[in-house]
Parts: C-alpha cells; structure tokens; sequence
C-alpha cells in the first residue's frame, strides 16, 4: 500500500481532525491555533504533493472505499487536473488568509473558534472538490453551507452577522436540497453515481427526458452558491463576516463552489439551447447589475461584494457559451479572480483595522499614511478593472473575444459584447474608486484611528499574491501556462482546444474594447458624483432583500396560523387531534376492504369462570372510567383491571406475561398512591356537558373500532412467523423457554435498546424530583389527620423476615429465567417489590442506612454488563450479541447449562432494579421531606 | 370466548381514551395505564389465542405445539417500558403541580377556561425583518 493509495482523503479529513486540535490548543495559548492550523494546512499540502504530478501526465486518481453499496454510496475520491487546481487554491489561499488572520483577530476574538471553523470549512471544501461520488459531493455542500454559516456569524453579537449568516444558510442551504435533488436524477439517468461514469455519459444525459429536470435543479444550487442572479443578495450580507472569512470564502472558495460545479459538469451538461440560455442570462444580468451596484456602495467591503458578483456572473456567462475556448477562458479567470479578489478583501481588512471604518467617504488620502499597502491595492485593483499586464487584463482579453464570437450566433445576440462593455466600464470605475477614494481624493474625514502601516507579517500574504498577479500578467507562459492547461483538460475531460496566452495580439477587437472600458471607466468616474445623486434617488430603493424578507415573513405567518388551527396550547385539544385522526385513517382504511368482517377460525369455548372474571374487568374499567372524579377509588379500579389482566393471561398459556404483569401491577399501584398524597384526593367536576358529551362519543367510538378489529383478526387463522424460534430456541440459544430466549438472545439488541429507555425514564424522575417541594396535606380527604403513627409493629417484624425469602425467589426466578417462566425482567421486578416493602414497612431513614447501594450505579452496572456481554461476542469476531452456550457438571449439582446470555439477563436484571427502587425511593422520599418541612412549620407557628 | 377478550379490550380501550382526554393530570395518567393494558393485550392476542398450551419447550416429548412467543417476547417488554411511561408521567405531574401550583394539564388555574393563544409564534425570530 503506497502514498498514493489512500492519500486524498487524509487532505479532506486532516482539516476536520485538525480543527478539534486548533480549539483544544487555543487553551494554552492564543496564537497556538494559529500555528495548529498553519501546521494543518501544510500537512494537507504535503499530503497532496506526491500525487499532485499525475494530473499532468493525463492521469485521473481515484481512491474508493464501499460505503453503503446499496445505493450507490461510495466513500471515493478524485484527483484530476480541475480537482487539483481547486485544491490547490484552496489550500494555498487557506494558508494566507490564516497568516493574515492571525493579526487580524483583536485580542477580544476567541481564535479557537475561528481557526477551528475556518479548518472545517477547509476540509468541506477540498471535500467538495475532492469527491468522485456525487452524493459524498452533496454532503460535502452541504457542509459548506453549514461551517460557512458559523464562519459569517462569527461575531455572533452582532446582530448583522446572525441574520447575513442565517440568510446566507437559507439560500445556499435551500440550493444544496435542488443540488441533491439534480444529482439523484442524474444518478439515476446514468445509473451510477460516480464522476467517472458521469462524465463518460454525457450524450446519454443529454438525450434523456430528464435532462432538463437534472440541469434545473442543478443549476439552482450553482446559481444559489455563486450568488448568481437572482440569488445574488445574500452575498453582500455575508460581509458581516470577519474580513479573512470574506477573503477566503468570497474568492477562492465558498462561492467558487458553485462555479466549480459547473465546470465539473461541463462535460456532461453543456452543449444544447438549454443550457446556453440559462446559464449564460443568469451570467449576463448577475456581470451587469453586479458591476453597477458595486459603483455606488460606499462601504469597501460591499464594492468588493458586488464586484464579486459580478465577476462570477462573468465566469458564468463563460461556461454558458459552451465552448471549450470560453471553458479556456473561464478557468483562467477563476485563478486570476481568485489572487486578486483575495488580495483585495485583504487590503480592505487592513484599511479597516488600522482606520476603525470600511466608509470610503471618511476614507481618503491614506497614501500618505500607508503607501506599502496603498501600492498593493493599487495593483491589485489594476487587475481587477484589466489594466495590462496584469492577470485580470489576459483573461479578460479572452473574455471579450469569446463574447465577439457568441455575438455571430444570431441577429440579437450583439447586445452580448455590448453589455459586457457596459459592465466592463463600471468595473473600471468601480476599481478607480477604490483606488483614487481611498488612498487620494484629499484628506480623511473624522477617523476612528490615525492610520498607519499594518504589521509587517500582515502584509507579506498580500505581498504574495500582487506578486501572482503581475507574474501571471507579465509571463503567463512561464507561470500559470501549466496549471491551466491541466485544469482545463480536466474540465473538458479531453485535451485542450489551442489557445495563446500572449500579453500582445495586434490591434483587434478584444483589445478595442479593453481600451474602450479603460477609458469609458475613467469618464464614469470622473461623473461619478452626478451618478451617485441619481442612484440615491432611483435605484437604491430597489433590494432583493426586501423580497427575501417578504418571503420569510409570510412564511412564518403561515407556519403560525396553521399551527393555531391545531395547537391551541392545550393538550386535551392536541390529543383529541391524535385520537380523531386515527379514528378516522381507521375508518378510511376499513371502507376500501371488501373482505367479510370475521374470519372462519374455529372459536374457543367459553367457560363461566373465564366469563366471570373478564365481567370483573370490564366492570372494573368502566368504574375507573366513572369514578374517575375519586382518585384513591379510581385508583382501586385500575389495580383490579391490571390484575385481571395478568389472570388473561394465565389462561391463555402466557406465564412469563402473567408474572411480569402481576409485579408491575404491585409496583404501579404503590407508586400511583405515593404521587396522590401530593395531588388533589378529587377531581373537580366538570361544567361543560357538550365537552363530556363528545369525549364519551369518541371515547366509544375508539372502544368500538378496536373490538371490531379485534374480533377481526381473531377469527381469522394465522400463520405465525416464530417456527424459527420454536425451532432453534434450544439448539442455538441453549434455552427451552422460548420468550426469553427470544429477550436475551434472538432480539438481545431490542431488549439493550428497551432497558436503556427504561433507565433513562428512571434517571428522568430522579432529576425531575431532586430539590423539588411540594405542599404536603396534613389532612386527607374526608379532613382526617394523617395518622402519626409509627409503622405497625407486625409489618415491621413480618416484612423484615421474609426480606431474604423474597430475594431468594428473585434469585431463583432469575436464574431458571432461560428455561422456565422468569428472567431478568420478572425477576428486576420482584426485587424491585422486595426492596420497596422494606422501606414501606420501616420507612425511609430506617431503609436507607441499612441498605447502602446507590441505585444510579445499579442502573449504571446493569446497561455496563448487558452491553459487554455484545461487545465480548464482537470482540471474539461474532456479531454484537451473540452468545453461546455449554454444561456443566459439578459435583453434588450435577450436570446444567450455562448461556453467556445469562450476563445480559443480569444486565436487565439490575436495570429493572434500580430504574424501579431509584423512581419509587425517590417519590418516598419526597414525601418524607415535605412532612419535616410541614411539621416544623407548624411547630414554628404554634410557638 | 374471542367475542368476549375483544369486548374487552374495547372497554378498556373506550375507557382508556376518555380518561385521556379528561383535563386533570391524575386522571390522564390512570387512562393512559388503560390504554397500555389495552394495547398489551391487544398485542399479545395478535399470537391468536390458546388454551392450555405448553409455553415452555419440551425435550422429552414433542409437543405438537406451543403457544406463540414471539408476541408475548414483544408484550414483555411493553408491559415493563409502559410502567417506566406511567411513572415518567405521573412525577411530570408531580413537578407540574408543584411549578404551576395546578393539576390541570394546561397549567390552568382553576377558574381559568381556556388557555392563552397569544404566545404561539411570538417567539419565533427575535432578529427578523430589521437587517440594514
């Protein structure tokens, strides 16, 4: 097994592992994580670098795992030419921007947090980039979303940071749902879901009558993440983000993942009317209004927002022309857009960490206060508007060529060039104004800070990157040439169309309009104050916002009213609900069936004693039912009702049933009667007839549909599914009884699952109960005195004797549980009522100081044995839960058997236990507690 | 005597949901015990039901047949996780009695009828619609 086999998601993953280790870190010291994430990202580097070369020699990587292979899911990664340049941009900006971020942060930041987010967002993204499944894609998206949102809101007091990151997670979070949806079809139209077998089916996705569905949905998630229009807004919002998060999220990463996709699809999409229609409007309107809102913002960060934008709009509009020079040109601008995007947001975090504002009306003159930075800004602007050589100017160049040829398409289609030349002009006058506004244009208004040079080790990320920009711009052969050669064969998935990078073609078109924008941008500029006044007035009033806003609003009223109409914060009301709309799914499901009501099954005789003893139940509900208003009555009713209950089932051959109901019968009823002390002895009667009216008729109706089907099923003959365990119960679980063998053994997993729950009901009460007071009656009542009484003597003396017998059956109940009616269940319970007697019969304070176990380690031991008996088996190499059986022979006992399964029962055992002595201790002890209380209150008011 | 088990099982189950739907905490708690039982024994009759069966697996002797376990296996554990139910619920009530100083199942004083609407949605978005 080599590097190369396993390498690529060690860089996806590194980044998540590493960001525990960045926020544990951040403990010792603050600019430990800092380096715990420097260290990362070079890790990740250092990980890629021995296959970084194989894209160039034309190969593709892939590392798979079987994930869940039944549908589809594969844990697979993919390292081709486009995979490698998005790596290695976000890696290498990752590492920038968290150099820059670390002077960045105030010392109030938690740098923890940051670097640990910033390492998830990392890793979701190589994720992203990385993956060969498409679903795993999807996840990796989705996560994006997800750790970009806790990005934005890092400064989570700030009110504008919560709702751009929860705006920014509605939108893209909503695109990444469309995403899912598109990928599935796809998946499904190819019949597989791996990038491989995807790109490879380009002409059968195009053909099928899916394909317009599949490039839709896709294209919302694109548009969604890439702030394309019309879900552009939410991008200028996610400025509330610390300016290292925008410098990574808003040119490298976050909002090229939407771009990324389109190139990845490329292959497989591009190429029919569709496509060139959606894609390249979508870019065209989000290059224009882009470029022309970014004019007019006054705050630094929101210019470059919207530059952005448009910028992705132009990329956009690249991909959407189809071809493969305009995918040339696309990929080109993603890189040049990257460094010099990056680059900028940076400036802008230092002009706004050393001036205290981001206003470019307060703003002016800073040459003479930083001229280090204002010389990077500046160039860095150059490549932005297109200034030649420098990188924006190349790509550019190629831009505007291919928007010259998209314009032979047809009649209409010179209105192409011509707006991009529109947008053009503004993009240079936008980039003057973050040039001349801020670092000439006279003095500075009212600053926060006197500004100065940022620290050294803040600038040299920047310095880095103006340097890409002019290498890029001045060599382009000896530089980028390579990088983008492979990355384009990546997209293409074939080798590239021919193409020239030169600084110099002669005098054509493209450069006509080059010159044009340059000089139509310095005309804008110098106009700008007459513009700013119309704007102000005009357009600025329009913001897809305020739409979002009105979505969301409505939305939410919706949600209210609909909850009104069924909550009306009663539970009665609620259950009525539940209770109606069984009843009525019932009865829906009834009318469908054709078949007779009872079935042919031979009928069972009916005896008198039987007879007698169901009358007694039903008499016994119905006086629950009717003297509900006496609780302690009432009461007696349903302890009769769950006594007759375990008689059914005595009669019908169920003894194991038979115990388990007449234990739990003795502990409900006690526990029933602790809680009344402290509840009113009656219920008030009830004034609204109508409402007893209509309880009755749903109660009877619910009462009736049951019996009917009832009686349904057990007139009809059945084919039971348990011959498996009859048959198997004694040869594989070594035990003859076969519902507790079933418990321990067959279904030991749903059995671990149940005491669990029942654990927890008992930690539950517990902690409900701790430090809880209720007022305690003295009276009950018909007004009688509680007795004072001590306990009765003969109680005492009687329950303390048969302490050892009771305990004696539990043991003998338990262990015969795997071949004789019992088991950890029957006999937890019977324990459970020994233990309970004792503090019943002798008190609380008595009990407890002879009887020092502490219930929650019982608890805590049951769920420890029950599940190492799974994991012993797991750790032999048997499945969780299997167990095994063998005998013995010892002398005078003679020759029994031993199932390992006995260790689980145990396990159950101690959880009945102590989840029934901890619930029932407790409430005793409540009572216990709020007596003294009510007694020395008393005691105090007679003196 | 089929007829007979599931009149009964509609008896308690008539009653079970009109004790649920009563207004008081101790009252819900006894109904939805009814209902348990109901549901247990409709569960364990689900196996058919048998007279005089044997439960219990007899080596010696074949037996040509046994009671069906796997719904009793199933009604076991029911029976054990409804009583945790029932004893969940009646401390809820307790804890409720003693934080609201009222056994109504709304938190009702007594002489209240109907409870407060107003609070659904208010808390729904602290930050929404004032973004700048």
């Amino acid at each position: 097994m080599t590097l190369l086999s396993f390498n690529i998601p060690v860089v996806v993953l590194l980044p998540f592992v590493g960001a525990i280790a960045a926020a544990w870190v951040s403990r010792y010291s603050r600019l430990a994580s800092a380096w715990a994430a420097t260290i990362i990202t070079l890790l990740a580097m250092a990980f890629l670098a021995p296959a970084a070369g194989l894209p160039f020699q034309g190969e593709t990587l892939i590392q798979s795992w079987s994930w869940i292979p039944g549908i589809g899911l594969t844990f697979s990664f993919r390292l081709d030419g486009l995979a490698l340049l998005f790596a290695l941009l976000i890696l290498a900006i990752g590492l920038l921007v968290i150099g820059y971020a670390r002077y960045y942060l105030s010392p109030k930041d938690c740098m923890g947090r940051f670097f640990a987010y910033l390492l998830m967002f990392m890793g979701s993204m190589l994720g992203v980039v990385l993956s060969e499944n498409l679903i795993q894609l999807v996840v990796f998206w989705e996560l994006t979303s997800l750790t970009s949102f806790l990005l934005i809101s890092y400064w989570r007091h700030r009110q504008d940071a919560r709702l751009g990151a929860r705006m920014a997670l509605a939108i893209t979070g909503a695109g990444g749902l469309a995403l899912l949806a598109g990928v599935m079809l796809l998946g499904h139209v190819v019949g597989s879901y791996n990038l491989t077998d995807v790109l490879a089916a380009g002409d059968r996705v195009r053909a099928s009558e899916l394909y317009l569905p599949v490039l839709v949905l896709i294209l919302i998630g694109v548009f969604t993440k890439s702030a394309q229009f019309p879900f552009h807004f939410w991008l200028p919002h996610a400025m509330a983000a610390p300016t290292p998060v925008s410098a990574y999220l808003h040119s490298a990463t976050m909002v090229k993942a939407g771009i990324f996709l389109l190139a990845r699809f490329f292959p497989v999409l591009s190429g029919t009317p569709e496509w060139s229609w959606i894609v390249s409007s979508a870019g065209l309107i989000t290059l224009v209004i882009g470029a022309y809102i970014a004019l007019f913002q006054h705050d630094l960060k929101g210019l470059l927002a919207y530059s952005t934008i448009s910028h992705l709009g132009l990329i956009t509009l690249l991909f959407g022309f189809g071809t493969q020079l305009a995918a040339v040109a696309a990929i080109f601008h993603i890189i040049n857009h990257a460094t010099f995007k990056a680059s900028l947001f940076m400036v802008a975090g230092i002009i706004d960490h050393e001036t205290g504002t981001r206003d470019m009306r307060r703003i002016n003159g800073l040459f003479s206060y930083m001229p280090h930075t204002a010389v990077l800004a500046m160039i860095a602007a150059a490549a932005m508007a297109g200034v030649p050589l420098l990188n924006g100017f190349l790509s550019k160049e190629m831009f505007f060529q291919q928007t010259i040829t998209a314009s032979q398409v047809s009649g209409w289609a010179w209105a192409i060039p011509a707006l991009v030349l529109i947008a053009a002009i503004f993009s240079v006058a936008y980039s003057l104004r973050f040039i001349h506004d801020v670092f000439f244009n006279g003095k500075p208004v009212d600053l926060p800070k006197t500004p100065h040079e940022p620290p050294r080790f803040m600038k040299i990320p920047v310095d880095l990157l103006v340097i890409i920009c002019l290498a890029v711009g001045i060599i382009p052969m000896f530089t980028v040439a390579p990088v983008l050669h492979v990355a384009v064969a990546g997209t293409l998935q074939a080798s590239p169309p021919e193409y020239s990078l030169a600084i110099w073609h002669g005098i054509n078109l493209p450069l006509i309009m080059s010159i044009l924008a340059l000089a139509g941008g310095a005309l804008v500029y110098t106009a700008r104050k007459r513009l700013f006044a119309w704007h102000d007035a005009s357009v600025a009033r329009w913001d897809a916002r305020i739409v979002f806003n009105a979505i969301l609003g409505s939305l939410d009223r919706f949600a209210v009213g609909v909850t009104r109409v069924f909550d009306k914060g009663s539970l009665q009301n609620a259950a009525v609900w539940v209770i109606v709309t069984a009843l009525t799914a019932g009865f829906i499901g009834w009318m469908g069936i054709s078949a007779p009501l009872l079935g042919a099954r031979e009928l069972l005789p009916v005896d008198g004693v039987s007879l007698a003893v169901l009358a007694v139940m039903m008499a016994a509900s119905l006086m629950t039912a009717v003297l509900h208003r006496r609780r302690l009555v009432s009461l007696l009713m349903l302890g009769v009702v769950g006594l007759v209950v375990s008689l059914v089932f005595v009669k019908f051959s169920a003894p194991d049933l038979a115990l388990t109901q007449l234990s739990v019968e003795v502990v409900t009823v006690v526990l029933l009667l602790l809680a009344l002390y402290f509840l009113p002895q009656s219920t008030p009667r009830e004034r609204d007839k109508v409402r007893i009216g209509r309880d009755i008729a749903i109660s009877v109706l619910a009462g009736a549909g049951v019996a009917v089907l009832t009686m349904g099923v057990l007139t009809r003959e059945l084919t039971p599914i348990s011959d498996y365990f009859l048959l198997n119960a004694v040869p594989g679980g070594g035990g003859t009884n076969v519902v507790n063998v079933i418990l321990v053994d067959f279904r030991g997993t749903d059995t671990l699952g149940e005491i669990v729950v029942l654990a927890l009901a008992g930690l539950g009460i517990y902690a409900m109960l701790r430090g809880m007071k209720l007022p305690a009656p003295d009276r009950d009542s018909q007004g009688r005195l509680w007795s004072s009484d001590n306990h009765p003597e003969i109680m005492r003396t009687h329950t303390r004797l048969l302490f050892p017998l009771m305990l004696m059956i539990a043991v003998y109940i338990f262990l015969r549980g795997h071949n004789l009616p019992g088991g950890g269940f029957i006999a937890g319970l019977i324990a459970a009522v020994a233990l309970i007697v004792q503090y019943l019969a002798n008190g609380i304070a008595w009990t407890s100081k002879r009887l020092r176990f502490d219930m929650h380690w019982v608890i805590g031991l049951g769920l420890l044995a029950a599940t190492a008996t799974g994991l012993v088996a797991m750790g032999l190499g048997y499945p969780f839960l299997t167990s095994t059986f063998t005998y013995l022979d010892w002398p005078v006992v003679g020759k029994f058997e031993v199932a390992s399964a006995i260790a689980f029962d145990l396990g159950v055992f101690l959880v009945v236990v102590g989840a029934t002595v901890l619930s029932l201790v407790e409430l005793g002890k409540l009572s216990d507690s709020s007596h003294k209380a009510e007694q020395q209150k008393r005691r105090t008011e007679v003196r | 005597m089929e007829y007979m088990i599931s009149l009964s099982i509609g008896i308690l189950t008539a009653t079970g949901v009109f004790l649920t739907l009563r207004a008081r905490t101790f009252p819900v708690v006894l109904g939805l015990t009814l209902l348990a039982y109901a549901v247990n024994l409709f569960l364990f009759s689900m196996g058919r039901l048998t007279i005089g069966l044997p439960a219990i697996i007899d080596k010696t002797a074949k037996a040509a047949q046994y009671s069906d376990p796997l719904p009793q296996a199933l009604v076991l554990t029911a029976i054990v996780i409804a009583f945790g139910m029932t004893a969940f619920l009646i401390v809820l009530a307790l804890k409720a009695r003693g934080e609201l100083d009222s056994d109504h199942v709304d938190g009702l004083a007594d002489n209240q009828q109907t409870p407060d609407q107003r609070d659904i949605g208010k808390n729904i978005d602290p930050d929404r619609g004032t973004v700048q």
